[in-house]
């Protein structure tokens, strides 16, 4: 009778020590995850400093004209190399007013050149084509090319740094 | 002699080693099972030739955004051996998807996803995604502006996914542009991460060999009775099953021998993709194009219609991986002969003139304007001044990026070699000025004397 107690003691206590060896076992993965899947997600974490670059001085923008220019990213690292930079392309509208288009065509994303002559932008990819005011001339772009904040400060024109635009599903509904 | 034997006989009775792998190595296969098994083993020599000739280029590489493309430079040109290096682990990825992609179908023309061999096909859709993975981030790894705007291609890619798509666009790219941290996950994606998942699917995807045993070639009038194939199954093997090792095995090792020897020819004949311009995102007189096995993707994204564009983007991979997940449950018994399942035959003749014809279009991309068309005024030369200002502004304005005349110029519109035959002056000038379908309205860019010029430049083409 007594035995048969012990034994059942043993059993409930084996089940109890394996259950917290599980939970434990569990909390170890846990712990161990928290940094890891914080590295995955860390340029999520990270603080967005919206930054004013200077492109140049108006002056350099003829008006009418359409000019590329490039700055670098808001809090590069210095491991970034060339891949710091961002390329925008700004147009001089008139006296002091300035557009500044994203390369990044809004259908995949590969940079739209500047065809001075046509006065249209095009892309390589797929042969999206936008006008110079950026709207969709043809193609596959879902929506007109996307602007950078721009203003003009201390003589410079200075462009707002900003992520690349990615383009969502809802954008091409309107099409 | 004597000792080799005596050591090896040590090494061999603590561990067990030919007590452990000689079973295995020697199991009952199907007789039958011959040249046209030898492509998953196949597929398998690849991925181990890949892992060897990885890590001999991570001697070489310089994971870091800004060093990449600079260590790729080194690599094909000084490091010793380094372009063959390069070039066996392109040729390598090439021929990893091309077996997977034969496997595949070997495996679904005789209907061996069938019971009980279910989950060797669910792991095997795994480790056909995980291949394809590999083979995109290893592109972006050479890290020259076609990495830099493939990467951005796939961020946009993840983007359209509803409410999570510009997270996951970020996530890809390591923040909200590329940057320093944006190779850095790339390389450990393609190094760490994947290949750990594809050792632990291969290892599963194995032992499912040996738990199920390979299929039997199947035999018209021969179905699945999942209640008596097992047995079925171990009956046949006893009375007519031959060693794996050596009888059948001998068939993968020369054939995993000949592909790769050829992976090597092809990497010292040929040579490894060249690099294109450094990886600066503010060059934009780049036009980046993926490696020839992203290119039927490729090419569908820019010939579906666009209104539907975001909705194929996200529900086609899903809808892709869940109906290759479905099969075996949807059609997990009965005949396996391709005799009696001719559907089946012909949807894989149908996908594979598809993929095909894709990847053929891919290669022409007929839809990307020619930037680098010769103007056609320096070929065609006409006394009239008002014909040859229609010529240079044919070339000047942009029409000749997209339409040919006399065999200069793009694909994408029309070729307008004889546009003058059909159309009048006024239908011309009407659709320049407003465009229409793929072409932009020059209502706003043209004078009207260029108008007149263009239009009559054009009518002259007949």
């Amino acid at each position: 009778m007594s035995k048969n107690k012990a034994d059942a003691n043993d059993d409930s206590r084996r089940d109890f020590m394996m259950k917290v060896s599980l939970g434990l076992g569990g909390l170890a993965a846990v712990a161990v995850s928290v940094p890891v899947v914080g590295a995955l997600i860390a340029p999520l974490l990270e603080a967005k400093p919206e930054l004013w670059r200077s492109v140049g001085s108006p002056d350099e923008f003829p008006v009418g004209t359409t000019k590329l220019v490039t700055f670098e990213n808001a809090d590069p690292k210095t491991w970034a190399g060339t891949t710091a930079r961002t390329a925008a392309w700004v147009r001089h509208e008139e006296d002091n007013k300035f557009t500044v288009f994203s390369v990044n065509c809004t259908h995949l994303g590969c940079p739209v050149r500047w065809e001075k002559d046509a006065e249209l932008f095009m892309c390589p990819c797929h042969g999206g084509v936008y006008y110079k005011d950026g709207s969709v001339a043809a193609g596959p772009p879902p929506i007109p090319l996307p602007q950078y904040a721009v203003r003009v400060e201390q003589g410079q024109v200075q462009v707002g740094t900003a992520p690349i635009p990615i383009t969502n599903f809802g954008d091409n509904s309107t099409v | 002699m004597k000792i080799l034997r005596s050591i090896w006989h040590w090494i061999d009775d603590r561990t067990g080693l030919s007590e452990t792998i000689g079973p295995l190595a020697r199991h009952l296969v199907p007789p039958g099972a011959k040249w046209a098994y030898v492509f998953g083993s196949g597929t398998l020599f690849c991925f181990i030739l890949q892992v060897v000739t990885g890590v001999g280029l991570s001697l070489l590489y310089q994971p870091s955004s800004e060093g990449a493309y600079e260590s790729l430079k080194f690599i094909t040109d000084q490091a010793a051996f380094g372009r063959v290096l390069r070039g066996i682990h392109f040729f390598g990825a090439s021929g990893m998807i091309i077996l997977v992609g034969i496997h595949m179908i070997r495996v679904y023309i005789t209907a061996s996803y069938k019971y009980p061999r279910e989950m060797s096909w669910i792991s095997g859709v795994f480790l056909l995604f995980l291949t394809i993975i590999m083979g995109f981030t290893g592109q972006l790894l050479r890290w020259d502006s076609n990495g830099v705007w493939s990467s951005v291609v796939a961020a946009e890619n993840l983007g359209r996914i509803p409410l999570v798509g510009t997270t996951l666009a970020r996530l890809l790219i390591g923040g909200d542009t590329i940057g320093a941290q944006s190779l850095s996950r790339f390389f450990s994606f393609h190094v760490f991460l994947f290949p750990a998942l594809i050792f632990m699917f291969v290892g599963f995807h194995l032992y499912l060999v040996f738990r199920n045993g390979i299929s039997e070639p199947p035999k018209a009038g021969r179905p699945v009775d999942p209640k008596t194939y097992r047995k079925w199954y171990d009956d046949m093997l006893k009375r007519e099953g031959v060693p794996f090792w050596p009888d059948a095995a001998w068939r993968d090792t020369m054939f995993g021998a000949l592909v790769i020897l050829a992976i090597v020819g092809l990497a010292v004949m040929i040579g490894p993709p060249a690099l294109t311009q450094p990886p600066d995102p503010s060059i934009v007189n780049t036009s980046p194009a993926p490696d020839w096995y992203m290119l039927p993707i490729f090419a569908l994204f820019a010939l579906m219609p666009p209104q539907i564009e975001s909705f194929v983007i996200f529900v086609g991979p899903i809808v892709a991986v869940l109906s290759l997940l479905a099969l075996p449950f949807v059609s997990g018994k009965g005949e396996r002969s391709p005799i009696r399942r001719p559907w089946a035959v012909f949807g894989v003749v149908c996908v594979v003139i598809f993929v095909g014809s894709l990847l053929v279009v891919g290669e022409i991309e007929p839809w990307s304007p020619r930037f680098k068309t010769k103007p056609l005024a320096q070929f065609v030369h006409y006394a009239s001044p008002k014909l040859q200002r229609g010529t240079v502004l044919f070339y000047k304005k942009g029409c000749q990026y997209c339409h040919q005349i006399k065999g200069y110029g793009g694909l994408k519109g029309p070729n307008l070699s004889a546009i003058g035959r059909t159309w009048t002056a006024n239908q011309l000038a009407v659709r320049i000025v407003n465009g229409g379908g793929e072409m932009p309205a020059y209502g706003g860019i043209l004078t009207k004397t260029e108008l007149a010029d263009l239009v009559f430049f054009l009518q002259m083409q007949k």
